[in-house]
């Protein structure tokens, strides 16, 4: 039954998930732990570190994670599948619409407002893993550090996380 | 990824032209869900159709999902090893930070009027202060777009 309810989640989640992947980051959280309270936030902080360390889209990842962590294999497989399926339908019947009338004026409004959205739903992601994620000063000085490697000097994201966490070993022993 | 799916589906194997590509790509964008994986819907429709598509998103999904699930299961094996909790505890901190950047770098490229950049702000704001559902934030930004429109 779980599994079946994942496949709903994860369906609701892909059909509003505007802007990709990780603005669909909080509306992941609000079905795995605040709804059906699969992962507990904490873990959902661990869900997104994984899911971004890992190559590969983060929302398939996120997807992935969520279900297995909630189901097992199957789980996961109808999380992903799922997650998926908004975009195969979408593809059929908007294509060809939004093409037609994307030059349209109403559709270009449509777009910015959901342009503006799409950074909104990014941003309710960052202060959730924000909450959850810095606990102490230690966190606040790494995440400044972190946080202006990856803006000024472009350092990749997948060896940020691995040093902070490399950092994390030696300080939270 | 994207620019890799160009490279494969224009230049080597020559299925699409570009004009063709970057049409269903800025369209993807456009859609919900992952980008890479609409993109992929995108050129295997056009090219053969719904079995077409159909295979292109499993090519895309499975190998995320096949190094996801071996990520998940050993990290569920490991999760309570001391040092795998300091290095989740130091990774935290990390993407925190990575995301309030995406933020950031997403309103500084793709918002272009001062209206959009406040209307996130905005939309974020309530969200969080309310603890509202995120769908809100889609909800009032079509709303907003739409009634800027008249």
């Amino acid at each position: 039954m779980i599994v079946w309810e994942l496949f709903l989640a994860f369906l609701r989640v892909g059909f509003f998930a505007f802007g990709g992947g990780m603005a669909a980051l909080p509306l992941i959280e609000r079905e795995v732990v605040t709804r059906h309270a699969w992962l507990t936030s904490q873990e959902f902080v661990e869900l997104v570190a994984l899911s971004e360390m890992s190559p590969g889209p983060i929302g398939i990842n996120a997807a992935t994670f969520a279900g297995y962590r909630a189901a097992g294999v199957p789980g996961s497989a109808a999380a992903t599948m799922a997650f998926c399926l908004p975009s195969l339908l979408l593809v059929g019947v908007a294509f060809g619409l939004l093409d037609r009338f994307r030059k349209h004026s109403m559709v270009a409004s449509l777009l910015r407002g959901l342009r503006a959205a799409a950074v909104a739903l990014i941003g309710v992601a960052a202060v959730s893993v924000v909450r959850t994620g810095i606990g102490d000063w230690f966190a606040v000085a790494l995440a400044g550090v972190v946080f202006f490697l990856v803006l000024s000097k472009k350092v990749d994201p997948v060896l940020l996380i691995l040093l902070a966490g490399v950092a994390g070993m030696a300080v939270y022993r | 990824m994207v620019p890799l799916v160009r490279r494969a589906m224009v230049e080597d194997e020559r299925l699409l032209n570009d004009s063709d590509f970057m049409q269903g790509f800025s369209v993807a964008q456009i859609l919900p869900g992952v980008l890479a994986i609409n993109t992929a819907c995108f050129v295997g429709r056009k090219i053969r159709g719904l079995p077409g598509a159909l295979v292109c998103v499993a090519g895309a999904a499975l190998p995320s999902f096949c190094i996801m699930l071996a990520v998940a299961s050993l990290f569920g094996e490991f999760r309570h090893v001391r040092l795998v909790q300091g290095f989740m505890r130091g990774a935290a901190p990390a993407v925190a930070a990575l995301i309030a950047a995406a933020v950031l770098e997403m309103g500084w490229r793709g918002l272009d009027t001062h209206g959009e950049i406040v209307m996130a702000f905005l939309l974020a704001g309530t969200v969080i202060v309310f603890s509202l559902h995120p769908l809100w934030a889609v909800v009032g930004g079509v709303a907003w777009g739409l009634l800027r429109h008249r």
